[in-house]
């Protein structure tokens, strides 16, 4: 094989992936469109677009641009982190089976936010709220990588998750039983489900900095994850700062995970299904999973919000309670597929 | 042998979990040499071999081509020394090739879809030196033992690094990987680098090995030719064995033959 050989192969590989992410950004762009239009006016892509570029009717332009825009934003915004920081976690721990939500990352950022909220802390459209979330999601992730010890098998994760989640749960449950307000426990309730309804560019706003923040951290890293996938001493040995990267990491999820729970409560499984159906299209590179994945989570939840719109029920399903939903068989099938080395001394 | 030491350690002491694994370890070896780093199970060889990369903290001085390790940032130590751990692990199926360019990370080639021309050289030699550049677009997983162990060592070698620290490359593989796997590690000493490997193989030490380092409880104990180093008072004394001693083709042969 020659020096052209090596670069051939490796730039056919480039090719496919450029290709595949291209489809991505397209469904991306077309599920958005869809999302714009579905509601109780339905519009179709071209009023859309005419609408977004200042086309159409008054009404339309408000219906598109200032009720459905900042869901469609956040959709997009907190499907692509939450599958970002699954690849994310998955690359760093070398685990197919790492994920935030399986690690309590989210119940525990909506802890912190209920705190902010049931003591009247703040208003519920300030920023202590994705700031509380922020610090109870990155003190959870922390724990657990402390709790779980360097180079822990899947076992020890998922169990070290289970009960940061369980605590997590149990502290939120606490908060609304002492709250003296009835209908700040029910509106916390609503909140906990997970929904993109009703948000307001000021949501957008409360949001995304801090989701844009972690993504940027996230992305920054992405090469020493591929360094890591020879163990922890061995990317050490070529330079990487395996300790800083750990806290990064955790920082990078803390910050979009925190920022996506405070706007739309506890949306789960996107980001353990979003690398795994990626895995057979772009290969098993932690580096190269993470922009495709987080494509593929802003597909799921724009899906999954396009979903709940169109699903015809009494009243309304939360998209949190739908990827729950689908996520849960999935994350079962992932056990079943990993159950030898679950199951096996070397987890 | 001092004077011309690329690689130098005084005094090294490493506590791990409050038991001193090394205690007051000193040595000086020069280029261009395979040195075989021998003793019993817990004698500290892999730590020697992890405070010499500055992987475990370690009190005393290390020198490394002039520079005190101390003073060196994260990727010039990278760069300086190629070290293959214990294992072989790799935890995703990557294409071989995309392990191998791993060892160009330390000099800034951190995407292996993106190599400079400079570094697709030093990939397809480290390739063709350990005789993987077949195989190179198969999934490591896929590999059977020897050849993930090829793999691991041409990663090793695409550092291109003065110092190549190799943590028993020969452990669990069949005699001509065995061999395969030295002689690729003395082609590098051939080529100029420092190359201390860390085995069990005795025979294999005295073999391919200019000098051989003998380790027992954290301390140097005896350092020399093979036949010198492993002398009957060491084996006895260290290793607590008798061996059958003779000479093929000019070469040291020591077979571990009987406890004592």
């Amino acid at each position: 094989m020659s020096i052209q050989g090596v670069t051939v192969t490796a730039e056919m590989a480039a090719r496919r992936r450029a290709s595949v992410m291209a489809g991505l950004v397209v469904l991306v762009v077309l599920l958005a469109l869809v999302s714009l239009g579905i509601g109780p006016v339905r519009l179709s892509p071209l009023t859309v677009i005419d609408a977004l570029f200042g086309g159409g009717s008054d009404v339309q332009q408000v219906i598109v641009r200032e009720i459905r825009l900042p869901r469609t934003i956040l959709a997009v915004a907190i499907g692509a982190i939450l599958g970002l920081s699954g690849a994310a976690l998955q690359g760093l721990l070398r685990n197919p089976l790492a994920s935030p939500s399986l690690f309590g990352a989210p119940q525990s950022a909506a802890f912190g936010a209920v705190l902010v909220i049931a003591f009247g802390l703040a208003d519920v459209r300030s920023y202590a709220l994705p700031v509380a979330a922020i610090v109870a999601a990155f003190a959870s992730v922390f724990v657990l990588l402390a709790v779980a010890g360097r180079n822990a098998g899947l076992l020890i994760l998922i169990l070290a998750g289970l009960a940061i989640s369980s605590l997590a749960g149990a502290a939120t449950a606490l908060v609304m039983n002492l709250s003296s307000n009835p209908f700040v426990a029910l509106e916390i309730t609503f909140w906990l489900l997970g929904s993109l309804e009703d948000r307001s560019f000021r949501h957008v706003m409360l949001a995304l900095p801090f989701i844009v923040a972690g993504a940027i951290i996230l992305l920054s890293r992405r090469n020493a994850f591929r360094a890591l996938s020879l163990g922890e001493e061995t990317a050490q040995s070529l330079g990487v700062d395996v300790g800083r990267l750990r806290l990064w990491v955790i920082l990078g999820t803390a910050l979009g995970v925190g920022g996506a729970v405070a706007v739309a409560g506890t949306i789960g499984f996107i980001g353990l299904v979003a690398p795994h159906l990626m895995r057979p299209l772009i290969g098993h590179d932690p580096a190269r999973l993470l922009v495709p994945s987080a494509l593929t989570g802003a597909a799921l939840l724009l899906a999954a919000d396009i979903a709940v719109r169109i699903i015809p029920s009494t009243g309304d399903i939360k998209v949190g309670v739908l990827t729950s939903i689908i996520g849960v068989p999935f994350f079962l099938y992932l056990i079943m597929r990993e159950r030898r080395a679950l199951g096996g001394g070397v987890a | 042998m001092t004077a011309s030491a690329f690689l130098s350690a005084h005094g090294i002491r490493v506590v791990l979990a409050g038991r001193v694994v090394l205690n007051d370890v000193s040595l000086a070896l020069p280029s261009g040499r395979l040195m075989a780093l021998v003793g019993p199970n817990g004698a500290g060889k892999t730590t020697l071999l992890r405070a010499l990369a500055g992987l475990v903290p370690c009190s005393g001085a290390i020198d490394v081509g002039g520079d005190a390790l101390a003073s060196l940032a994260l990727r010039e130590r990278a760069r300086r020394f190629a070290y293959l751990p214990q294992g072989h692990i790799m935890h995703w199926p990557l294409p071989a090739r995309d392990i191998v360019a791993l060892g160009r990370y330390p000099h800034g080639a951190t995407d292996p879809s993106r190599l400079t021309p400079k570094d697709a050289e030093a990939v397809l030699r480290a390739m063709r030196a350990t005789d993987v550049a077949e195989f190179s677009e198969r999934r490591v997983t896929e590999l059977s033992g020897g050849e993930r162990s090829r793999v691991a060592l041409a990663r090793v070698f695409a550092v291109e690094a003065p110092v190549i620290l190799a943590d028993e490359p020969t452990a669990s593989l069949d005699p001509r990987h065995q061999i395969d796997i030295m002689k690729s590690l003395r082609a590098a000493a051939d080529r100029g680098a420092l190359v201390i490997v860390v085995t069990h193989d005795l025979s294999l030490a005295a073999r391919f090995a200019d000098t051989v380092l003998v380790l027992s409880q954290g301390r140097l104990v005896a350092q020399g030719t093979a036949a010198e180093a492993l002398s009957e008072q060491v084996m006895a004394d260290v290793f607590r064995i008798s061996a059958y001693r003779a000479e093929y083709q000019r070469e040291a042969v020591i077979v571990p033959w009987a406890e004592i």
